[in-house]
């Protein structure tokens, strides 16, 4: 017993000193590379599982992974303000019910009532149909936090009686029936081949990106230097800044690999009066709209939490309510403010999802809320409070998404997905507990 | 009576009174402090010594009674108020969001921001450095939540957040219960140090030597009310142990 143990503490402590110092000097986060390690993983296992079973991997082809993009891009939006509610010990049951009640009110409002007064196809529409989405979402998570903050009735019932509630709303503001199609500009918000940036303007956003990147770690490490603190060696900053550039650079060869289907070609052609050659036209989808919402979000979001007082105040809250009261934050009224928040994402995935589906039903968003929550779950939100990050509920999202998508590949029934996703949430959370435990 | 108090007294409580749930927990207690002065408040368990200095920090409102500060009426409803009064606490509770470093807990809920209004983490952890290195030179993690922090470390930051601030009159709350001989001594010079400074403290303890040692006057409360306040010089250890437990005060008696 005692030798056993001793071999494996003199063994770990020999073999780790690269890695350790890989860690050390990158300041990467494990739980960031061991989320990179499971969505790989996932990926190989069903492309493989695909290529030796059914004879062809559909997994790792750049047309799958631009439709897991788009399709991980509500529920990525979404996840990252449960990130905010779950961090203050709460939870919001209703956010699917939320997209659809306010993809409703959106369908109706761009179908029926705009069109009357703004004329068909009107410029305007899909933007005041857009803004009042949003507007009608994060006014219904006021009114949510309100009841929560102010009257005292627990986040789990005041969402789960949402849930219902808004569920029903939706069916009855048409009567049961699907609102389509929507605005034509509107559609664009969901993807699609026209709801794209196209190759050169991928590149563009490419390009962006890695000199954000690289501005982001020479200002950190100007920041640091100020200051006297202690420096990522240089070879550590590459290494950063390498990663992270390639991540993108590989993103935008994957977008761009996938080209528009020929029926879309032809449209396309016949409407620019292009004759396509013989051999065919290669026209790149590049990133989809939708995506660059998540990511913008994506930014905002890390922004708003990591950047602001108010993103200092959340942590604090769900690090100890009472010390955050007694340091003078209102946390009630902050209480209220994240769950218009988390309406008010709910409202803009309602916006990417009916427009990705072109069309509102009463059934959008179903099933939404448990994977948007096992979204930040599996990227590190403690269901105890304190502790999320925005990037990991995003990954989260690809996660679970990758799952779904990679089951449906391989032809795996929708009974089975449910008992594999939901499987895989209570494997995460434990595989969680184990990984907080070690790192005390 | 001693020079140190005339004047104007820096706190004035009169007749504060509180109830849970028809539980007096204060009840009518009138008490002051003035500058450079420290009052020990001495009572055992569930006597209303942390009610009643809850009551002046804010996080409990008096059901009636008046804070004067500096001879004004003061109307304290919230922590905000009595921060703005130049009142800080130690709560015995230490009150840190674990999660978050020695600089987020030291600037909760008056974070320093850029001119854009972003957080400025570099000056926080900068200004966090500077009044560690004063207060507690051996504390180096400035990085980890201070759930990674030894009882002593916790409440240095606990004690820096009350310091930083320039805070005139403080409140402590058994800040040595959770400390070491070393440290326990260290928190006795620096109150010591911030008496100097003119600094008007509170300070709850059941040490009573302790308290003989650091305070010039004892106040002792039992089931709410106050049994006795007087100058240290005036009283025997054995006087303010009987006031503790019989709830009478020797001198008034005698």
């Amino acid at each position: 017993m005692t030798d056993s143990t001793e071999t494996l503490t003199t063994s770990k402590s020999d073999s780790p000193s690269l890695i350790a110092k890989f860690l050390k000097g990158t300041e990467l986060d494990t739980r960031l590379l061991g989320m990179f390690g499971a969505l790989a993983l996932i990926w190989l296992g069903f492309h493989f599982y695909g290529a030796i079973i059914n004879g062809y991997g559909a997994m790792l082809t750049p047309r799958n992974l631009w439709n897991l993009s788009v399709q991980t891009s509500s529920i990525g939006i979404m996840a990252t303000g449960m990130v905010l509610v779950i961090v203050t010990r709460n939870i919001d049951l209703s956010v699917g019910a939320l997209v659809g009640v306010t993809g409703m009110t959106m369908g109706l409002l761009q179908v029926e009532f705009l069109p009357q007064y703004l004329g068909l196809g009107n410029p305007f529409i899909w933007i005041i149909t857009a803004v009042t989405g949003i507007l009608v979402g994060a006014m219904i998570g006021a009114f949510h936090g309100w009841l929560i903050a102010y009257r005292g009735i627990p986040a789990f019932i005041v969402t789960l009686g949402g849930l219902l509630v808004w569920r029903g709303a939706a069916f009855l503001s048409n009567n049961g029936k699907t609102i389509s199609p929507v605005d034509s500009t509107f559609q664009l918000l969901g993807g699609g081949p026209y709801g794209t940036i196209g190759a050169t303007g991928s590149w563009i956003v490419g390009a962006l990106a890695c000199v954000a990147i690289i501005w982001m770690l020479i200002s950190g490490r100007r920041s640091r230097m100020a200051h006297g603190f202690p420096l990522r060696p240089i070879w550590g900053e590459v290494t950063v800044g390498g990663l992270a550039c390639s991540l993108v650079v590989g993103a935008v060869f994957l977008v761009n690999a996938y080209p528009w289907p020929k029926g879309i070609i032809k449209q396309y052609a016949a409407a620019n009066n292009i004759t396509v050659p013989e051999e065919g036209m290669f026209i790149s989808h590049g990133f989809a709209i939708p995506v660059l919402i998540l990511f913008t979000v994506g930014i905002l979001m890390t922004i708003l939490v990591n950047r602001t007082r108010f993103g200092r105040n959340v942590f604090a809250i769900g690090g100890n309510p009472e010390a955050a009261a007694l340091a003078g934050i209102n946390v009630k009224w902050m209480t209220l403010k994240i769950f218009a928040l988390m309406g008010a994402l709910a409202g803009l995935a309602a916006v990417v999802a009916s427009a990705r589906l072109n069309s509102a039903t009463n059934a959008l968003g179903l099933l939404d809320e448990l994977y948007v929550i096992a979204a930040a779950v599996i990227g590190g939100t403690s269901l105890a409070g304190g502790v999320g990050t925005i990037y990991g509920a995003i990954l989260g999202a690809l996660v679970m998404q990758s799952l779904q998508s990679g089951m449906v590949l391989i032809g795996f029934d929708t009974s089975v997905q449910q008992i594999v996703v939901g499987s895989v949430l209570v494997f995460a959370v434990y595989l969680d507990n184990l990984y907080r435990k070690k790192a005390k | 009576m001693s020079t140190e108090r005339t004047g104007t007294p820096l706190v004035e409580m009169r007749d504060i009174s509180i109830a849970f749930g028809g539980i007096h927990a204060v009840d009518g207690v009138s008490l002051d402090l003035y500058p450079g002065e420290v009052v020990g408040l001495l009572g055992h368990n569930g006597a209303g010594k942390s009610t009643l200095i809850k009551c002046l920090s804010g996080a409990y409102q008096a059901d009636s009674g008046e804070f004067w500060i500096d001879g004004k009426k003061a109307n304290i409803e919230s922590p905000i108020d009595s921060r703005e009064l130049n009142i800080e606490t130690i709560y015995q509770t230490l009150a840190l969001a674990d999660n978050l470093d020695a600089a987020s807990n030291l600037f909760l809920g008056r974070e320093l921001t850029t001119p854009l209004g972003f957080l400025d983490d570099a000056r926080m952890e900068a200004e966090t450095r500077k009044i560690m290195a004063r207060l507690n030179p051996n504390f180096k993690k400035f990085k980890e939540p201070v759930s990674a922090l030894s009882g002593g470390q916790r409440q240095s930051v606990a004690i820096a957040r009350a310091v930083y601030f320039n805070a005139r009159i403080l409140i402590m709350d058994e800040p040595t219960a959770a400390l070491g001989v070393h440290e326990t001594e260290m928190v006795a010079d620096l109150i010591k140090e911030l008496k100097s400074q003119g600094l008007g403290i509170f300070l709850i303890s059941h040490d009573t030597r302790e308290m003989m040692d650091l305070c010039d006057r004892v106040a002792v409360m039992k089931n709410g009310k106050l049994i006795g306040n007087e100058r240290v010089e005036d009283v025997t250890e054995d006087d303010i142990l009987s006031m503790i437990i019989m709830g009478k005060n020797p001198k008034k008696a005698a």
